[in-house]
């Protein structure tokens, strides 16, 4: 068990890519950090560092107390799950498992018993003589989770590790894994494209984009109180609505729109105005919201349509009557995101 | 549209008929040659020829001579292949380590191996010159003085070094893109899971170059005893005296040479045998699950 420290660590390939601009952050003991952000943000690049997998350019690295910056990946005490499960194709399931601990003395009567539990942990007893190639792709994924607790590391790293599994085993396997860790009570980093996942797995999220941290914060931080525009789009599904607007006369409106509430201080110009489709009001209020598609989901509705000129989305809970057409709909004060037009911070 | 009309039975024969006939005119055909004067003591002079059975066979088997070739062509052969793969692998694991990510190094570095062989061996001839030879001067200055063609040791030694000279750019391009070939992430999983790099190799990277290793095997065998013919002649210049030669040589010395037509037959249909062998080998190993994915 460990925490880990990273201290305005920065990469820069040797292409001159600035994959991670200098991040600083601190993920503690026993905790599930999910790293979420669009491809080729630098998730990847960041956990490989923590890995050893790629020199860290600058900053310093400590896992515990130690800094780790030049130390091999093989001595940081750290297990890694990788994206296609990077087994060992000519070793047998027990052998794969076992390899770790082998490398690192283990007596042949230890590492049958960790790797029997192991198995047992994950379902895997009656294909540990098996070679990987004659496993499914969930149960390849169980071996690399068996390869990785068998040696109880410090510190869990997962890279994608649902993204080659279908949409219905990688909800079981979220599951799996979310209550896997726990139990083991092992710090965790977790990185993924997926913002379900980031949601229903984190203690605490870190939103990526270009190589830089956009807002840590438990997922409910996130979700209400994103820091950004693009944290906002990024995370929830369908996004929340950003919507153009600008402060006039001592109040926010909507471009084309009604005036939506009191503005704070004396501020004039253009504004980009948040609320999530949940958050909105139908059949009530003074705007004006013209449904052109409705999606059955079973348990809610998405509304989609435009408010004003602009692109609109609502969600509705399966009791409400709704229809197409126009249609009166509240944004309430309350559930107002305000982010600046132009960096798309939050206000 | 109109659907070109061939004969549904004879098309395919057709396109089968170039490389029917090249293999029947230059392999079945000699072959089935070999074999029947195997058992024909042939006059040299081409005035007919008796059957005699096994004869020429055993003869084969009595005489000293080829026996010794024998015993000389598998050490022969086993010390280059051995060496071959075992240079080139050390190399190619060497080159990969540079080359991770460089593909436009790689891609150059591959073309300066596959235009070099034959440069090579040339140049090894070289090396080994009787009089001004560098390497020659270079084993002298060790107290050993080499004596290509006049020493029996010395003539082997640098058979079996120029032969395997002439292999490794092979084996090691086949080496290279065999280890390149093994995913990245699973080398990675290896690094965290084992601090040693020799016993990583062992472990990891050796077993998955198992399906790359076995293939090359048996096509270095191969070369060994039928490819280095050129080498061997060069070295020898015609004129084998006391000389080592392999058995592929010792069917041309004395089919052509010698003009025994019957016991150089019976040679080559002893070779055939053993070619037979290491392909049964090998489909029995491919047939083995020796590649995985
Ligand atoms: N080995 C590499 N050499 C050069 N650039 C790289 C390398 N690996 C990744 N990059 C670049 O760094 C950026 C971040 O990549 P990565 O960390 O893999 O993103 P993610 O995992 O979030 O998709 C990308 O722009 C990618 O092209
Ligand atoms: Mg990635």
């Amino acid at each position: 068990m460990a925490s880990v420290t990273l201290d305005a660590v920065r990469k820069v390939y040797p292409g001159g890519t600035e994959a991670v601009t200098p991040t600083t952050l601190t993920i503690r003991d026993g905790e599930f950090l999910v790293l979420v952000g669009p491809s080729g943000c630098g998730k990847s690049t960041l956990l490989r560092m923590i890995a050893g997998l790629e020199d860290i350019t600058e900053g310093e690295l400590r896992i515990g107390d130690r800094i780790v910056n030049d130390v091999d990946p093989a001595d940081r005490d750290i297990a890694m799950v990788f994206q296609n499960y990077a087994l060992y194709p000519h070793m047998t399931v027990r052998r794969n498992i076992g390899y770790g601990l082998r490398n690192r003395g283990a007596s042949a009567g230890e590492i049958a018993r960790k790797v029997d539990e192991a198995a047992a942990m994950l379902n895997l007893r009656d294909y540990l003589d098996r070679k990987p190639s004659q496993l499914s792709g969930g149960q390849r994924q169980r071996i690399a989770m068996g390869r990785a607790i068998v040696r109880d590391p410090a510190l869990f790293l997962f890279d994608e590790p649902l993204s080659n599994l279908d949409a219905k085993l990688r909800g079981q396997m979220r599951i799996e894994i979310r209550a896997l860790q726990r139990r083991l009570g092992t710090t965790s980093i977790y990185v993924t494209h997926d913002q379900v996942e980031a949601m229903t797995m984190a203690d605490r999220i870190v939103v990526l984009n270009g190589g830089r941290v956009e807002q840590v914060g438990t997922p409910a931080e996130i979700y209400h109180a994103p820091a950004s525009t693009f944290v906002a789009s990024f995370m929830g599904a369908p996004p929340m609505n950003l919507l153009t607007g600008r402060f006039e006369s001592g109040a926010i409106r909507l471009d084309h729109g009604p005036a939506l509430r009191a503005a704070p201080g004396g501020r004039s110009g253009p504004i980009t105005i948040g609320i999530r489709p949940e958050d909105v009001r139908l059949g009530e209020g003074d705007h004006v919201f013209d449904v052109d598609l409705v999606e059955e989901l079973g348990a809610h509705r998405l509304l989609h349509g435009r408010l004003g000129d602009q692109h609109f989305t609502a969600h509705v809970l399966k009791d409400m009557p709704v229809r197409e057409g126009r249609q009166p709909i509240a944004l309430p004060d309350a559930a107002l995101a305000l982010f600046d037009a132009q960096s798309g911070q939050r206000l | 549209m109109k659907r070109a009309a061939f004969d549904q039975k004879w098309f395919p024969v057709l396109l089968l008929l170039p490389q029917l006939s090249i293999i029947c005119l230059f392999f079945y055909w000699p072959a089935w040659q070999a074999l029947r004067s195997s058992f024909y003591l042939e006059d040299p002079f081409g005035f007919g020829s008796t059957f005699v059975g096994f004869e020429n066979y055993l003869r084969l088997f009595r005489s000293g001579e080829y026996m010794q070739t024998a015993w000389f062509t598998l050490v022969f052969s086993l010390s280059v292949t051995f060496l071959s793969l075992a240079i080139a692998l050390l190399l190619a694991v060497k080159a990969d380590g540079v080359l991770r990510g460089a593909k436009t190094y790689r891609t150059l570095l591959m073309w300066v191996y596959a235009v070099a062989p034959p440069v090579a061996g040339f140049l090894a001839l070289i090396l080994f010159n009787q009089r001004w030879g560098p390497l020659t001067e270079f084993f002298r200055a060790f107290g050993w003085d080499f004596r290509i063609r006049l020493d029996y040791f010395d003539t082997a030694f640098a058979m079996i070094a120029v032969s395997v000279w002439k292999q490794i750019p092979v084996n090691f391009i086949f080496f290279l893109s065999g280890l390149q070939s093994i995913p990245k992430a699973v080398r990675e999983a290896a690094l965290i899971d084992n601090r040693s790099a020799v016993s990583r190799f062992w472990t990891v990277t050796f077993p998955l170059l198992a399906p790359t290793g076995f293939f090359l095997l048996i096509i270095n065998i191969t070369y060994s005893l039928f490819d280095t013919f050129g080498t061997i002649d060069t070295i020898l210049r015609n004129n084998p005296g006391d000389q080592p030669i392999t058995l592929t040589y010792q069917v041309y010395l004395d089919g052509f040479r010698g003009q025994d037509i019957g016991g150089s037959s019976a040679q080559s249909v002893v070779l055939m045998v053993v070619v037979l062998a290491l392909t049964i080998v090998q489909f029995r190993m491919v047939e083995r699950r020796i590649h995985y994915t």
